[in-house]
Formats: structure tokens, sequence, C-alpha cells
């Protein structure tokens, strides 16, 4: 049935597109605005805003990072580190979720709970460092990777996935002789990969954005992240010189350290705007489960 | 096999109409060994996680005592002496006791009253817009900001607030003089909780959006024929219908209260703008792994902990009276 709406809530309407069109635009804003200071003259940016003039673009800010160093092995080690992570806590994650998911699974509560109370009580930041630390993962990939690679929340997600599976599947399976490992890899994890895709989104996106861990863990700036590179150039503005050549005056330092700002920004975005549209309708989804237990 | 089938069958019965009455009359130890025994592979499944629990979250858990001790790296965690509650004392009377605890406190309050209702009216909003494309398009540049890093996020706020930034030029424009957004403690606090509007208020929404999906387009069409207008509609049919999604939503960011997203607040910390920037968290790192105060840290860490519970039982506690008896627990 369909009513036509009354004059009242025609002009309520028009306020609500009014405002949600004002909501994107306030939220895509400083995307764009960022996104074309990297192809412009900073200071043509400020003044002129957009501009058709093409003598206003350029691509040295690119040019820049591709050519510093720091930046470069910082991608890759992010690209290593996130792959990694989300790796483990996918398996993990999902492994863990199966067995909770089995009614008569004996332990089954015993687990949850050992899993539920570390979502509401933790060591803290200092004795989960001196146990890093002692444990001899200082300056390792593993101080990234393993302290996060359980989440519970993850776990739950999967379990309640896995319950919404027709038992008669599984039953089916068990009546041929296929044990519980088999059904496992066989049936439940080909059907799973809806949760696998959003566990595998938000992990990698977590680690990808992550950068406090690599901080307190790392010391060796090899090893660093794309974002602890990025925090040295964006908010503590240390551009190292010797990666630039002929660069006299100061001014001309500062001029290339802010063009390489909107750049390094539109850089380390990249892979999350390449899978952005790839795992957007698994957004909805992934909350649904979520929010459902 | 037959067995276990039939227990199996004989559970779902039960689970489906209640929970977790399975598993209490799931039988003897020896039953249960036998089940071991049958399905090693569901717990080396397990093993993983259980193992990765104990060990990263289970001894920090435990290494917490060093709260209650001085702690050396000679002596080791058992090792090092006994010393009750001093940390705690020493911090609660310290100066810097009153101003942390207030800092933290001021951020997350306001960051929740104002964070909290721009998700719902969003949700509103966009459960409005009749035509599933455009709402799609809508949600698809709400939800983008969610997905940068905290470090890019402090780095636009640095570019933009920064004296020669597009906001001061603006500003300088009409009133002749730029702000010193980053450096003044006055405005660290409005920076810190509209960029955190900024960021999440769309992915925030996406769990109302969700729920109001759920709402019977005959309700509508009843309230209509009866001559309710949209505002009305809202109010009475749509309101309703998250209300308890806004309950649980609540207690868990008021769960939180002293979890302030210690990282941006350190992000965004300045020499200058330290008296409202220097919460609890960015503290705690600072004493401990900078300084090397580990138990001093220790017991500031712990005490953040135990007023976030303090926290959610209140909350939930309040809540449930204000919400009909419909709390988290």
């Amino acid at each position: 049935m369909y009513f036509k709406p009354t004059r009242f809530d025609k002009f309520v309407l028009t306020i609500n597109y009014t405002l949600l069109f004002l909501a994107v635009l306030i939220v895509v804003f400083p995307l764009l605005y960022v996104v074309l200071g990297s192809f412009m003259e900073p200071t043509a940016l400020l003044n002129k805003g957009i501009s058709f003039d093409p003598s206003d673009y350029h691509i040295e800010g690119y040019k820049m990072i591709l050519t510093n160093e720091a930046m470069t092995r910082g991608f890759i080690n992010a690209v290593f580190y996130s792959v990694s992570f989300t790796l483990i806590q996918v398996v993990v994650c999902v492994c863990a979720g199966y067995p909770l998911s089995i009614d008569n699974f004996v332990g089954r509560k015993f687990f949850m709970t050992i899993f539920l109370i570390t979502m509401f009580f933790g060591g803290g930041l200092i004795p989960t460092f001196l146990l890093v630390k002692s444990l001899g993962m200082l300056d390792t990939v593993w101080a990234l990777i393993l302290p996060g690679a359980v989440s519970v929340w993850n776990i739950i997600i999967a379990r309640t996935f896995f319950k919404g599976i027709p038992k008669e599947l599984n039953e089916a399976a068990k009546v041929d002789g296929a044990s519980e490992f088999r059904i496992f890899y066989q049936i439940i994890v080909p059907l799973s990969k809806p949760i696998i895709f959003v566990f595998a989104l938000w992990a990698f996106v977590g680690q990808w954005n992550a950068f406090f861990d690599a901080m307190i863990y790392l010391d060796d700036k090899k090893l660093y992240p794309l974002q602890l590179v990025l925090r040295s150039i964006l908010i503590q503005n240390q551009v190292d010189p010797s990666n630039m050549v002929d660069i006299q005056a100061m001014n001309e330092l500062k001029r290339l350290s802010e063009i390489m700002k909107y750049a390094s920004i539109v850089i380390s975005s990249l892979p999350l705007i390449i899978m952005y549209p790839f795992f957007q309708k698994y957004f909805e989804k992934g909350v649904l489960v979520g929010s459902l237990k | 096999m037959e067995q276990i089938l039939e227990t199996n069958n004989k559970e779902r019965h039960v689970s489906n109409a209640d929970g977790e009455a399975g598993l209490r009359r799931s039988g003897t130890l020896k039953k249960n060994i036998q089940y071991i025994i049958k399905n090693p592979m569901l717990y080396v499944l397990m093993a993983p996680a259980l193992i990765l629990t104990i060990i990263f979250k289970y001894i920090p858990m435990y290494g917490v005592i060093i709260a209650f001790k001085d702690f050396s790296y000679r002596k080791g965690i058992l090792g090092s002496e006994w010393v009750g509650f001093d940390h705690f004392v020493k911090f609660i009377n310290s100066p810097n006791f009153e101003v942390l605890l207030m800092n933290t406190l001021k951020l997350s309050f306001f960051g929740l009253i104002l964070g909290f209702p721009v998700p719902i009216l969003m949700a509103l909003m966009l459960n409005q817009v009749r035509r599933a494309g455009v709402k799609k398009n809508i949600q698809l540049f709400l939800y983008a900001p969610y997905f940068i890093s905290v470090v890019v996020v402090v780095g636009m706020i640095f570019i933009f607030l920064s004296p020669t930034g597009l906001i001061n030029q603006i500003i300088t424009y009409f009133t002749g003089k730029p702000i010193m957004f980053m450096s003044d403690p006055e405005y660290f606090r409005s920076i810190y909780i509209l960029s955190g509007i900024w960021q999440a208020a769309g992915w925030s929404s996406i769990i109302y959006v969700a729920a109001l999906a759920g709402v019977d387009p005959e309700q509508h069409n009843a309230a209509t024929i009866d001559g309710a207008n949209l505002l009305q509609r809202i109010w009475h049919i749509d309101l309703p219908t998250i209300k308890p999604v806004m309950a649980i939503v609540f207690i868990l960011a008021a769960g939180g209260i002293m979890a302030v997203g210690f990282e941006k607040a350190f992000l965004m910390q300045t020499a200058l703008n330290l008296p409202t920037s220097e919460i609890i968290a960015t503290y705690v790192y600072k004493v401990g792994l900078k300084a090397g105060d580990y138990s001093f840290s220790a017991a500031i860490g712990l005490f953040e902990t135990f007023v976030n519970i303090i926290m959610l039982v209140l909350v939930n506690y309040i809540v449930k009276r204000l919400n009909e008896n419909q709390g988290l627990y």
C-alpha cells in the first residue's frame, strides 16, 4: 500500500534529504580535499581552491614517497604484518568457534567462560608489555601478531553463524562416517565464506591501521609498519632530509614536507580504498550476525 | 555414534527452548571422557585460541599483582616485595590525580553525550530514504571515515587546523588572526569529540539501521490511516523499535567510559595542550614505558579498569530502572 505523502510529510522529507546531503558533504569534503591536495601545490590549493589550471597539478608528492625509503619499507612491512595477522586471526577464531557451536561439546561452557572473561578483564598495558618482553618477542613480528590473535567477538560471531547451519547436513555427514574434523573443513568452512570475509576485512584493516603495538614493541626502524612512518611525517613533522635531493632553503623543505603529507595519506589508504567496495556487501551482514548475540 | 546422535537430538529440542539447559543434563563423567576420546579433533581446533588466550590474556592478569609490589627486573614478579596499596595511595595523593581523572571523565562523558544521539538520528533519517540504491550510496559515503587510521585522522586534523590551514584561512579572513587550535588546551576536547563523531557516527548508525529494517510497514500504514504525520510515526513507531538497541549501546559505551581512545588522545597531544589532553591512559604509558616505573603505572591502569567496571554496573542499573528492566544483564 502506498500513501501519497501529505504536505507536512513532504516538508519533513525535504529537510531530511537536506540534512543527509549535508552529512555526506561534511564527511566527504575533507577526504576530497586531501586527495586534491596530493596533486596540487599546497599554496595554490589554499588560495585558489579547486583549480582548473593544469599547471597547478603535479605528482611531485608521489614521486617523493616512492623514493622515500622509510615509506616504501613501511608499506611492505605493513602488507606483511597485515596479511599474516589476518591469516592467523581468521584461522584461530573460526577453528575455536566450531566446537563451541556444538551443543553437546564437552566443556563448551567452561571454554566459553574462559574466553568471555577476557572481554571484561585484562592485565592492562604494563603487564602485557612485560610478558611480551620476557617472551623475547620485542623487535619481532610476533609481538604485533600473537597478543591480538584471539578475538572473542569473532569467536562468538562464528559460533552463532555455525549454529545457524542446518543440523541435518552435519548429521548426514556423520551417518556417512565423517569425523568431526572432516565435517568442519569439508562442510562448515566452505559454508562460512561470508563470515570469513568479514573477519578478514576487520583483521586486515585493524592491523593496517594500527601503530601503537608497533610503537611500544619495535625499536628497530627497519621493522616499522607504515602507520609509524606516517606518524613521523604527519604528526611529528619529521621528514628525513637525506632522502631529498638539492635542498637549500628551509622553505623548500617545508613545502616538500607539506606536499608529502597529502600524498602519504592517499598512498596509505590505497589498500583500504581498493578493498572498500569489494567488502561492502558484507558490512551489514557482519554486523547483523554480530548483534544477534 | 548412535548414542551421540540420540543425545544430540534430544538436546536440540531442549536447547531450542532454553539455551544451556541441555548441557547440564549431558550426563556423567564417564560419558564426557568417552566424548573427548571420540572427538579429539574438536579439542585440537580449540587449542590455538585457548593457548593464546591463556598466555596473552591470563598471564598478564596475573602480572597485575606487580601493582601491589615493588617490581624490579632482577627479582622478577614473584620475588619483588609486596607494598600493598602504596602505589594507589601515592597516585591518589599526587597533584596529578584530580586533573587526570577529570580530563579522562570529561573527555569520555562529553564524547558519550554528544556522540550517542548522532548515529541514531542518522539511522532514522536514512530509514526515510525510500530508494534502496540511493540509501546504499549515502551509507557508503558515511561509513568511509571509519576505515581511516587514527594516525591519518589526527594527521588530517593537524593539516586542517594548522595556523595556515584551511579552517584558519577562513577564520583569518573574518577575524584577522588565526586560532592556535592544537596548542590551546581550550580546544582539545572539542576537536577530539567532533572529529570522533565525524569518523564514527556513520558506522555506528549501522546497527540502528539494521534494527529499523525490522519495523513492519503495516504499522506505518495503519498509523497513516489514523492520521499520524511522519514525525509522529518516527517518534511512536521507529524510535520504540530501536530503544532496546539504544540501551545496550549506551551501557556498553558507558562501561568503557575510562577507556577513552588512548591512541587518538596520545597522537593529538602537543606540549602546550597537555593541561586538558593528558588522560589516565596516556599517563600510564608515559610513567610505565617511558619512565620505566612499572609498578606505579600498573596500579594506575588497574585503577582505570576498576572505575570502568563500577561505571558499567552503575549505568546498567540506571538504564534497567528507566527502561522497564531491559538492561544488559
